[in-house]
């Protein structure tokens, strides 16, 4: 399994998010995301180091058991399936998000980065899934979907912290941890608080909040 | 090092156990917090007393690991008021905020996480460290300010503290950016720097940040409503350690610089003789018993400034001697100032908390009734107005024998103003002090809310006896300190030739002088004490039919006449309706001193500059993904600016 392999299966599944109008399938493409980037470190041989291991089960399963179960919970009880009327529309998405990668490559061929034995493409990826991640969270509107963007725009700052993680690894590991914390509260604040105040969880009802 | 870390880990920690605790939640933080105050008072004594300095490695891989704390001389010192008085206010506050009463267990949270902050703000030898202290103490204090946030003008307090602080850490991040060290660790400067146009930035940026902490004048605004509506304990160690950290501030600026240039001297003097006139005018005109104590800090803070400005101008015109007692002095005065201060919040707290009101004319007459609260009123206000034998006198001594020599050495006129300064502030705070106590300890109970006090339980009176003891320690046996005040100073002054101030200021002749004082005044009370037991009558009222308690001297009728003298200054605002004719209608009279900087500039400024920004709401829409919006594009601007 080389890296770049694995690489071009993140590229593919961002454009499978952008695209996707039934939120089950966002859920489970993210999922497979989140999987792919645990298997990473792996494929960059870093195995030798035991915590880098036990970082990547974690992240594996979190991403791949935990928050999919928590979503799914969720999915349950708010009893929607397909992300009707969305700000942005699929086309304009996947557009969009081709010119996101499009960018992110000549981004992340000017970037000042040390220069070392990291996979070519490892920079534009994570930079490609960030936007991909702002992508679904600014132009949709249910708040599942925007969690779903959300665990992308994480996987993208977790692609992006393998970088350093040979360097400083405390500091990645940490971050990492706090922001699958994050993630987990972020989601249950959301969905939660927008189904118990409004019965619905369409995310335009915040907009009720503003002073 | 260790006790000094386990001690910030302890406070920090010390909310925690009370929130699992259905009970005595309370006393667990106390007794953690006075823990940390024993332990971390060991480790500052320690190095006071000559251990060396201690310094302690914090795994944060990107800063480096060593040289982020470092426990020196001035750290210690500032370190003995923050435990202290955080202890002996956590004591209190068991009295106050009782376990139950809603919000007791997010105060204790938020107030070890404020001990915490002050105490590794005072240690930190790093920018970074500094901030997170600074900012820790900033949130912590907005938390504890707005304890009571139910009443409007708790949350205005609160409101106002918030933007001044983050004003002022705005300035810090600039002045840290021009530190010559870069982002390094903190270091003195290069010979010249302090001259420079960079090194002028930085001085006047520091100024604005930390003098809006301390509540230097022109910057005081948010102090005395944040005294007012946060709890008493809170307001003690807010007005006793957390503006001193403005001071800490200088004081480092000052440390780091080897040749200090003659106008920050003057600066600082000049600010400081503006704060202590003016903050001791405006206590005398205040009806709030917190507020008039939030004016004293205010005052304080300017002897402390006039301190610290005599001794930068000692440095940098070449007068050792006159460097070393004005620091002394300043030095002393900011660990004083904690004490007597946090002793006064906490006494003012139990009247106000007994009686149920802060306003002087709805007390009154409440010695009677709580001795010991009185009593530790008693000693605060003795030892604030600067009266031997208490600690006041002796730092301030200091700083008047520190002006005496630089009259002496050069002929300078203006210490003959700073001396006048000081004599005149402390005039004003004995007639300001005479005119709280009076009306509140003093007389008759105005109200029926006056007479039905009680005196505070024993728990709210042990840390005032602590404080109380601690002051007459201080002021009755100065000479110990002066090895710990001359480490300190030392610290201020970089350099060989150092004089020290056990030669210079002959404090044990001061204490024999106090002895005897003392010994003079108790034969007096012994000898005029009533051998006649005299009954309980009601004052002649000049056949007046039926006087009631109101018609007594109010606060407001004895300070009157200081007040109408600094009119020109305080600007009362007064709605006078005399009575007049053969059958006169009600009259009333009500005075108000509004706050020059509050009532007068800012508010009327942002008032009008609100409509002017209302503008600007059409980009807070409230939508989600709008706000999502603008944080990809400043992170695709951001990007597209670092590689083109």
């Amino acid at each position: 399994m080389s890296p770049d392999l694995l690489i071009a299966l993140v590229m593919l599944t961002n454009f499978t998010l952008v695209a996707t109008s039934r939120i089950n399938k966002a859920i489970q493409v993210a999922v497979a995301q989140g999987v792919i980037l645990g298997l990473m470190p792996l494929a960059m041989g870093l195995g030798r180091h035991v915590h880098i291991l036990a970082m990547a089960a974690a992240a594996i399963a979190v991403k791949g058991w935990f928050i999919p179960f928590l979503l799914r919970r969720a999915l349950r009880h708010v009893k929607i399936h397909r992300e009707v009327d969305p700000f942005i529309g699929y086309t304009a998405s996947l557009l969009l998000c081709a010119a996101g990668t499009g960018l992110s490559l000549v981004l992340a061929h000017n970037l000042p980065l040390k220069p070392g034995a990291t996979p070519a493409f490892l920079v534009p990826a994570a930079l490609a899934t960030l936007f991909t991640g702002f992508l679904l969270l600014v132009s949709r509107r249910k708040a599942l979907t925007q969690v779903v963007g959300y665990l992308v725009l994480e996987n993208g700052i977790y692609l992006f912290a393998l970088l350093l993680v040979e360097d400083m690894p405390v500091l990645v590991e940490t971050g990492i941890l706090l922001d699958l914390f994050v993630g987990v509260f972020v989601m249950g604040i959301v969905i939660n608080h927008i189904r118990t105040a409004f019965d619905s969880t369409d995310t335009r009802h915040l907009a009720e909040l503003k002073d | 090092m260790s006790p000094y870390l386990l001690a910030v880990f302890l406070a920090a920690v010390s909310g925690l156990p009370g929130l699992f605790l259905r009970r005595r939640g309370g006393a667990v933080a106390a007794g953690l917090l006075g823990l940390a105050a024993v332990l971390g008072i060991g480790a500052a004594v320690r190095v006071l007393a000559g251990g060396g300095s201690g310094q302690a490695r914090l795994p944060a891989a990107p800063l480096g690991t060593a040289g982020l704390l470092v426990l020196d001389p001035v750290a210690a010192w500032f370190l003995l008021p923050v435990l202290l008085v955080s202890a002996c206010g956590a004591l209190y506050g068991l009295g106050t905020w009782e376990e139950g009463r809603p919000g007791a267990r997010f105060l204790r949270l938020a107030y070890g996480g404020l001990t915490a902050a002050l105490a590794l703000l005072v240690a930190a030898a790093h920018p970074l460290v500094f901030l997170l202290g600074w900012e820790g103490m900033a949130i912590a204090a907005f938390a504890l300010v707005m304890m009571e946030d139910r009443h409007p003008e708790t949350r205005r307090a609160g409101w106002i503290y918030l933007v001044c602080t983050h004003t002022g850490t705005l300035c810090l991040f600039a002045a840290f950016a021009l530190l010559p060290a870069g982002a390094g660790p903190f270091a003195a400067f290069p010979a010249g720097f302090a001259a420079s146009g960079r090194g002028t930035a930085l001085f006047l940026l520091c100024l604005l940040a930390f003098g809006a902490k301390a509540g230097v004048m022109p910057l005081h605004l948010w102090l005395p409503p944040a005294h007012a509506a946060a709890p008493s304990h809170v307001s003690a160690l807010m007005s006793g350690v957390l503006i001193k950290m403005g001071i800490l501030g200088l004081v480092r600026l000052l440390s780091w610089v080897p040749d200090p240039p003659v106008w920050w001297g003057g600066v600082l003097m000049g600010l400081g003789v503006l704060s202590g006139v003016l903050g001791v005018a405006f206590a005398l005109g205040q009806h709030d018993l917190k507020r008039l104590l939030a004016y004293h800090s205010i005052e304080n803070i300017g002897i402390i400034l006039m301190g610290l400005g005599l001794g930068s101008l000692g440095r940098s015109l070449g007068h050792p001697v006159v460097a070393a007692l004005a620091f002394g002095g300043a030095l002393l005065h900011v660990l004083n100032h904690g004490l007597f201060k946090a002793l006064l919040f906490l006494a003012a707290g139990s009247a106000v908390h007994a009686a149920g009101t802060r306003d002087l004319d709805r007390l009154g007459g409440l010695g009677r009734r709580m001795p010991w609260t009185s009593a530790a009123f008693l000693v605060g206000a003795w030892a604030i107005c600067g009266l031997p034998p208490l600690n006041g006198f002796v730092s301030e001594w200091l700083i008047y024998l520190g002006a005496f020599r630089a009259m002496a050495v050069s002929r300078w006129a203006w210490s003959a103003g700073l001396l006048a300064a000081l004599a005149l502030i402390g005039a004003l705070a004995l007639a300001c002090f005479a005119k709280a106590f009076g009306a509140v300890f003093l007389g008759a109970p105005r109200t029926p809310a006056a007479e039905g006090v009680h005196e505070a339980p024993r728990g709210m009176l042990v840390p005032m006896g602590v404080l109380a003891l601690a002051c007459g320690a201080i002021g009755l046996a100065p000479a110990l300190l002066v090895p710990a005040l001359d480490r300190g100073v030392a610290a201020l002054m970089p350099g060989p030739a150092r004089p020290s101030l056990g030669g210079l200021a002959s404090l044990p002749l001061l204490t024999g002088l106090a002895l005897v004082l003392l010994g003079v005044a108790l034969a007096f009370a012994v000898w005029l004490r009533p051998r006649r037991r005299t009954g309980d009558l009601p004052t002649w009222d000049c056949g007046y039919g039926r006087p009631t308690p109101r018609m007594q001297y109010t606060a407001s009728s004895f300070a009157d006449g200081p007040v109408s003298g600094l009119r020109w200054a305080l600007l009362p605002r007064i709605h006078d309706a005399r009575p007049g004719g053969l059958f006169p209608s009600p009259a009333r009279y009500e005075s108000h001193v509004p706050d020059p900087v509050l009532d007068r500039v800012a508010d009327p400024a942002l008032r009008r500059s609100a409509r002017g920004l209302a503008l600007l709401r059409v980009a807070q829409g409230g939508q989600l993904p709008v706000y999502l919006l603008y944080v990809l594009l400043t992170l695709l601007a951001l990007l597209v600016w670092m590689v083109v």
